[in-house]
């Protein structure tokens, strides 16, 4: 145990770094991806088409090519960002891409009656969306909203890949001092398990609070 | 973390458009309607296109869509090089496939078996398995464990973590798969005298399976992601080799936009495919296809057992 102790500044400042990542990052995917799934939905053809195009590129494209592309690659273009925003800034748009998926899933629940009753009562548009479907799906996506942020947070990891100090990097330079593999890796291994459970109750008890019951 | 992309909610009565979704947010567009819609979107189409020419203005600012950059990419053996990091993809992705598949299905059947310790078992490993980040695990596989004389070959390198990982969102899948099945089904089975493997073997596995095919493809697309970490391993699969060919020809940008646009259009067709067995389940699967829109829950791994 003494090892963690005698480097607990660096650990704690690269647990720190991680946590720092996935709030910034998970706020970020929050907000673009509500409004890309709201793009999905408009009545605007070239809007749902756009935002269809950034879903499917980043669904399909993996986050490592992208960090490499953003972090090695762009300087060349001239585009040039302090590394740790950079693969903060790439992991926010990359997961905004499965944030609209599972707010759009939430979407997807509310039950076609309800949308054609708020019709047949004359809502508009932006009427239907505000007081029926966004407060049911968002209640709905709770549940997926936090898998995607677990994700997201496993997702940090791979910013070690590009040189970001965080947890992941910080464990494997502390066993190439130490060489005690299993024991900092596992250690490193309980950080995000923890982080994860923390994210999966928190989700748990949102959707407690918000749930609909039927 | 797959997401089930589902049938679409937005569009409008378009023709052909499957019986399921024909209930639109809005109405039909008045004229009035049309013209905000037309306005708008011209709006949007000047947005983007003025990102598009404000990044290609940027990138020709530095030379970077220079022809004579571009066109080694026209050459066969560029694509060669490549096609053979795509090789080593397939051939990864592959292996986790069918051990994963095959880890997750007894995974999926310990969690919901009778007996307590193979269901605590099974929870636990699903659980760890799915909240450590897989680079952590390579880097365990790479620097860890040869500390202590156990050295892998280089595929199983990224082979065996990635197995660890997918194995219990696979396993996740397939759960959905047998709870989203009528009870009947295997009270059917009981009944008729089956012994519990048999109801599992002859019952209840062949319709869960054939009812968590999509959501198992979509896994498939987030598997062949994940392969892309061999570029940590030195692994030789695609983005690996774009590394190394990038490297050898300092063409970053347009190595690094080839390299994503091969997995875009890889990944993309396994996607459609994924979508298109959603939309329309094969005739031998057990629901109705009205059925499909109601299951955004498989490929949604549970977390009510954390």
């Amino acid at each position: 145990m003494d090892i963690f102790v005698d480097s607990a500044g660096p650990l704690l400042s690269a647990i720190g770094t991680t946590v720092l990542m996935a709030v910034v990052a998970g706020v970020g995917a929050l907000v673009l991806g509500t409004l890309i799934a709201a793009a999905r939905i408009s009545p605007i053809p070239v809007l749902r088409g756009a935002a269809f195009a950034y879903v499917q590129f980043f669904v399909n494209v993996p986050l490592l090519a992208l960090l490499i592309l953003a972090v090695f690659a762009l300087p060349d273009a001239g585009i040039i960002m302090p590394l740790a925003p950079t693969a903060v800034l790439v992991l926010a748009l990359y997961e905004a891409a499965y944030v609209a998926e599972a707010v759009r899933s939430g979407v997807n629940t509310v039950g076609n009656g309800q949308i054609e009753a708020s019709r047949a009562l004359g809502f508009t548009l932006g009427q239907t969306l505000r007081l029926v479907v966004i407060p049911q799906s968002l209640r709905a996506a709770v549940q997926p909203l936090g898998n995607v942020m677990i994700a997201l947070t496993m997702n940090t990891a791979l910013a070690a890949a590009v040189g970001v100090v965080e947890l992941t990097s910080a464990a494997n330079k502390l066993n190439l001092v130490e060489a005690q593999p299993i024991l900092i890796f596992a250690a490193a291994g309980l950080v995000y398990m923890a982080l994860a459970l923390v994210i999966g109750l928190g989700a748990g008890r949102i959707e407690r609070k918000v749930a609909i019951l039927r | 973390m797959s997401q089930t992309p589902s049938t679409t909610t937005s569009s409008t009565r378009a023709p052909g458009a499957p019986a399921t979704r024909t209930v639109s947010l809005y109405d039909e567009p008045g004229p009035k309607t049309r013209r905000n819609i037309r306005i708008w979107s011209a709006v949007v189409i000047l947005i983007l296109v003025g990102l598009v020419v404000a990044g290609l203005l940027q990138f020709a600012s530095k030379g970077q869509l220079d022809a004579d950059r571009w066109t080694p990419f026209l050459s066969w053996p560029i694509w060669e090089y490549l096609l053979v990091g795509l090789w080593g993809t397939i051939q990864a992705a592959a292996l986790v496939a069918v051990l994963g598949g095959v880890l997750g299905l007894f995974l999926a059947l310990g969690r919901l078996s009778s007996v307590r310790p193979i269901r605590w078992i099974s929870t636990a490993y699903i659980e760890v398995a799915r909240t450590i980040p897989v680079l952590l695990l390579i880097y365990l596989m790479l620097f860890g464990l040869p500390q202590l004389g156990l050295n892998f070959p280089l595929i199983w390198k990224l082979v065996i973590p990635l197995t660890i990982a997918n194995s219990a969102v696979f396993a996740e899948i397939i759960r959905a798969g047998i709870l989203g099945l009528p009870r009947g089904q295997g009270e059917a089975g009981i009944s008729l005298g089956l012994s519990r493997w048999q109801v599992s073997r002859f019952v209840i596995l062949p319709q869960a399976l054939r009812f968590a095919t999509p959501s198992l493809v979509t896994q498939l697309v987030s598997l062949v992601k994940d392969t892309s970490l061999g570029y940590i391993v030195a692994f030789t699969e695609l983005l690996y080799r774009g590394q190394v060919l990038s490297s050898f020809n300092h063409l970053l940008i347009q190595t690094f936009v080839v390299v994503t646009l091969i997995y875009l259009v890889f990944n993309g067709a396994l996607s459609t495919f994924a979508a298109r067995l959603r939309v329309r389940p094969s005739k031998r699967s057990a629901r109705k296809p009205d059925a499909a829109a109601t299951v955004p829950i498989v490929g949604r791994p549970g977390l009510d057992s954390v």
